[in-house]
């Protein structure tokens, strides 16, 4: 592989860890808020409640797929 | 004004926590193979990182359009956010060990020392590299929030003094504690970064998307109160999750440990 391909290799490895690593889904969930925000925009009540709701609701499900199970 | 200061504190924050991980590895191979070389593979890193600051956020804050910046930059600071709130309540609820920064230091230590003798005074290779990369890796981190906090407020210049403010105060504590990092309460550091990193994320995905927050910058103030909210109730759900798992007793030892 030539050093270009090595460092895009890196490169790339390196956004996909950061952005999905061992948590899909967050990364996913996070989009799912993006679209819910962009859908309900001209709603106000129903956006500025859905949005924190929704993050609420991801690290709740993240941190229990996460727990020890020992 | 308000998303000012919560912009300068989360900034901060987050700098602090990763230069007090990138400090270790620094301290590391300066004890092991000469302080020269890594204060000179340190020096390196931090340059480098200035340098990707100043080349992708200044197109950054000029070329994109501002909606279409806070939604993406949003996305990205709740993915970060999310993360270290994830891990924060993780360990507060003795579901993760706490990070150590001791264990870091003695691996760092043990893994340059069995490599061979340091050229003392001299250049060494090995403690270049090695100090080099713990700041720019732990750096990287800090670099996209100082992009992302800093050109979605359009506020760049300032979330760069505070992240440059951070490792100057992390720099000069390490000075004086050396070896003390550990004391340092990262995980509480940690949970305070993603309650804000995760606050601005929602922020400014709403923002972008043409959601009106009701009293503007100020909801920022009500989804850090709101998102403390969640995450106590996490800590405290997961407790009990632990609880029932392993039985009351290691439960109350791994609670008082993490506090």
């Amino acid at each position: 592989m030539t050093v270009l391909g090595r460092w895009l290799t890196a490169f790339g490895r390196f956004w996909w860890d950061f952005l999905v690593g061992d948590t899909p889904e967050l990364f996913l969930g996070v989009l799912v808020v993006v679209a819910t925000a962009l859908l309900l925009r001209h709603d106000g009540v129903a956006a500025v409640a859905a949005v924190p709701l929704e993050c609420a609701v991801l690290v709740a499900a993240s941190v229990y797929r996460g727990r020890s199970r020992s | 004004m308000t998303s000012a200061v919560v912009l300068v504190l989360a900034v901060f924050a987050a700098s602090a926590v990763e230069m007090v991980e990138a400090l270790t590895i620094v301290v590391a191979a300066g004890t092991t193979r000469g302080w020269r070389s890594a204060f000179e593979g340190a020096a390196a890193a931090t340059v480098l990182l200035g340098v990707i600051v100043g080349a992708v956020g200044v197109p950054l804050v000029h070329l994109v359009p501002i909606d279409v910046l806070r939604v993406v930059i949003g996305a990205l600071l709740l993915v970060l956010g999310l993360g270290w709130l994830r891990k924060a309540v993780l360990r507060s609820s003795g579901h993760k060990a706490l990070h150590d920064e001791d264990a870091i230091y003695e691996k760092t230590v043990a893994e340059l020392a069995s490599a061979g003798a340091g050229e003392g005074p001299r250049r060494d290779a090995l403690g270049f590299v090695v100090a080099f990369k713990g700041v720019f890796l732990e750096g990287m981190e800090v670099v996209l929030i100082v992009l992302s906090l800093g050109s979605s407020a359009h506020r760049l210049g300032l979330a760069a003094i505070a992240a440059a403010a951070a490792v100057v105060v992390v720099g000069a504590l390490g000075a004086v504690v050396a070896r003390q990092l550990s004391e340092v309460p990262e995980n509480t550091m940690k949970m305070g970064v993603g309650i804000m990193l995760t606050s601005f994320g929602a922020f400014w995905v709403g923002e972008g998307s043409g959601v009106h927050w009701p009293g503007s910058d100020l909801s920022i103030l009500a989804l850090i109160a709101f998102f403390c909210l969640v995450t106590a109730a996490a800590i405290a759900a997961m407790r009990r999750v632990l609880a029932r798992s392993t039985g009351s007793g290691a439960v109350s030892s791994v609670a008082a440990s993490s506090r």
